[in-house]
């Protein structure tokens, strides 16, 4: 006798973390950080015949607590470093990063004193978009790659002291 | 059943039905709003996208909660129940049908027939802006405060113009009671139209309308939260479900205001030329007059997206003008012309 809904050990926690998934992957409201020309190409992305929205990224806020997935479009320059790192502290978990475009990902052709080589050694990036710039399909497909991730995240897991540490790493 | 339970049911069932039109309501804007735009908008949770607000639902619970360190912590997660709590309050007055005759009892569908209702909608309505000063200048944040004084100034220049607009209406019907002024609402006027405070009073009601956006923070008074100039206005550094509260109460906001305007000025749960008592059963007639209050208010609903997708923002200069300097003159006179006219009829 017993139980008979309970399908073994984690059987309640994996429902719940599935319930969570579907919600969180269906619901990345996107913060724009749109710094060079790559923002004009994520602004055709959220626009008609795109339509990022589609994915519920939706809602797009410019107050970094309201929103999941910032969406990192353009060079970045030294004196942007900080700025962007406390973007990046201010907004609440669980939260993602898009790196988009060639300067975003590597520095692109900027290759000089004044400009970041690449954000992702600053803040941890979930997807690069690489290109100059890219194609809205390709943040769309960067966008539905996420989501994907979304979908395989553990959320009952706490994810904050890995990103700890992988900004320790980085600096 | 003992007149509690009912009264009990009736309350469950209008703060379920409210919390339903926020949540169809949030789906609607994002649809209607994608539609205006040629765009698809949100179709990948459920059918249609109609399971988009349970999705939104759930990523807000399970954000981590931020409170901002400088914030006034207490007042900081007050703010969103103060924005929410008179929405729903407000409803309790409304008169969302006739009677159902249930069991050889017969119900009314109102939640409480206060002879004041009307003096509550009005003392209750203007409470919610509360909930967006405290939230304002709780969370220490410049946009935010900046946001809460925009919405203190406009509440001074719009709450006037709302009032006397709705005291024409109490000159017309001589009653406080909501559902007084329904059953007014009856009949035909001049032989030919509904006898509807619409065709009674046409200025009033536009005022009104104005008065009723400037109430709800809708485009084209959303000077609270104006983005393109205050970040999120006041609601900037609120995360999780707390910034949800403050999203739908906006939604049971507007389900109230439209529910108070049929009320008022669309003749409530009656059609136009037709007695639906006279051919109806009983239940039947309290289920139609529930739904045709529904439809009503429904269209006000959609008239709310309509014009946010529309209409620019207003400048808060403008606002203030419009309200001081139009607004309150054109009431004035439509007091006069209605106080005038009462006098001559009766």
């Amino acid at each position: 006798m017993g139980f008979q809904a309970y399908q073994g050990e984690g059987w309640l926690l994996t429902k719940a973390e599935q319930l969570i998934n579907w919600g969180r992957s269906r619901s990345p409201w996107p913060f724009p950080y749109g710094t060079a020309c790559c923002g004009i190409e994520l602004m055709a992305a959220l626009a008609s015949s795109y339509d990022m929205a589609r994915f519920g990224a939706e809602r797009v806020g410019f107050s970094p607590r309201q929103c999941d997935v910032l969406i990192e479009a353009g060079t970045i320059t030294k004196k942007m470093v900080p700025v962007l790192k406390t973007i990046y502290a201010q907004m609440a978990e669980p939260k993602w990063v898009i790196a988009v475009g060639a300067c975003a990902c590597t520095g692109g052709v900027f290759r000089t004193y004044s400009t970041q080589q690449g954000i992702g050694s600053i803040i941890p990036v979930d997807v690069f978009v690489p290109g100059c710039p890219p194609r809205p399909e390709g943040i769309l497909y960067a966008l539905l790659k996420l989501l994907d991730k979304i979908q395989e995240d553990h959320p009952l897991y706490k994810k904050r002291q890995e990103v700890a540490e992988a900004l320790e790493a980085g600096k | 059943m003992e007149d509690w339970i009912i009264d009990l049911i009736k309350v469950v069932f209008i703060w379920v039905w409210c919390l339903l039109i926020a949540v169809v309501m949030t789906w609607v804007e994002r649809r209607a709003s994608a539609m205006m735009q040629d765009r698809l908008g949100p179709n990948r949770a459920g059918p249609f996208g109609l399971l988009q607000p349970l999705a939104d639902g759930i990523k807000l619970f399970t954000k981590e909660e931020i409170i901002p360190e400088k914030a006034k912590s207490i007042l900081y997660v007050l703010g969103p129940a103060l924005f929410a709590l008179p929405a729903f309050s407000a409803y309790a007055v409304v008169p969302f049908g006739d009677k159902i005759v249930l069991g050889g009892k017969e119900i009314i569908l109102q939640v409480a027939d206060v002879n004041i209702g009307f003096l509550y909608v009005l003392a209750i309505g203007s409470m919610g802006v509360y909930g967006m000063v405290v939230g304002g200048w709780a969370s220490n944040n410049k946009y935010s405060i900046l946001g809460g004084l925009r919405a203190t100034a406009q509440l001074i220049s719009y709450e006037v113009p709302l009032g006397l607009a709705l005291l024409a209406v109490v000159l017309l019907y001589g009653t406080f009671s909501l559902r007084e002024m329904v059953f007014q609402q009856s009949g035909t006027f001049l032989g030919f139209l509904p006898n509807w405070g619409f065709f009674k009073q046409p200025l009033g009601f536009i005022l009104f309308l104005v008065a009723a956006y400037a109430e709800a923070s809708r485009v084209p008074f959303d000077l609270p939260e104006a983005e393109s100039e205050l970040v999120n206005g006041y609601h900037t550094e609120y995360g999780g479900m707390k910034l949800g509260l403050y999203l739908f109460g906006e939604y049971v906001n507007l389900g109230t205001l439209s529910a108070i305007i049929v009320t008022i000025y669309f003749g409530g749960w009656q059609l136009p030329y037709v007695d639906m008592s006279a051919f109806l059963g009983p239940v039947a007639y309290g289920i139609a007059s529930f739904l045709v209050f529904f439809l009503k208010q429904a269209f006000f609903l959609f008239l709310f997206v309509w014009v946010r997708w529309t209409v620019p923002r207003f400048r808060y200069d403008q606002l203030m003008g419009l309200g001081w300097k139009s607004l309150i003159p054109l009431c004035l006179v439509n007091f006069f012309i209605t106080a005038l006219l009462v006098q001559l009829t009766v």
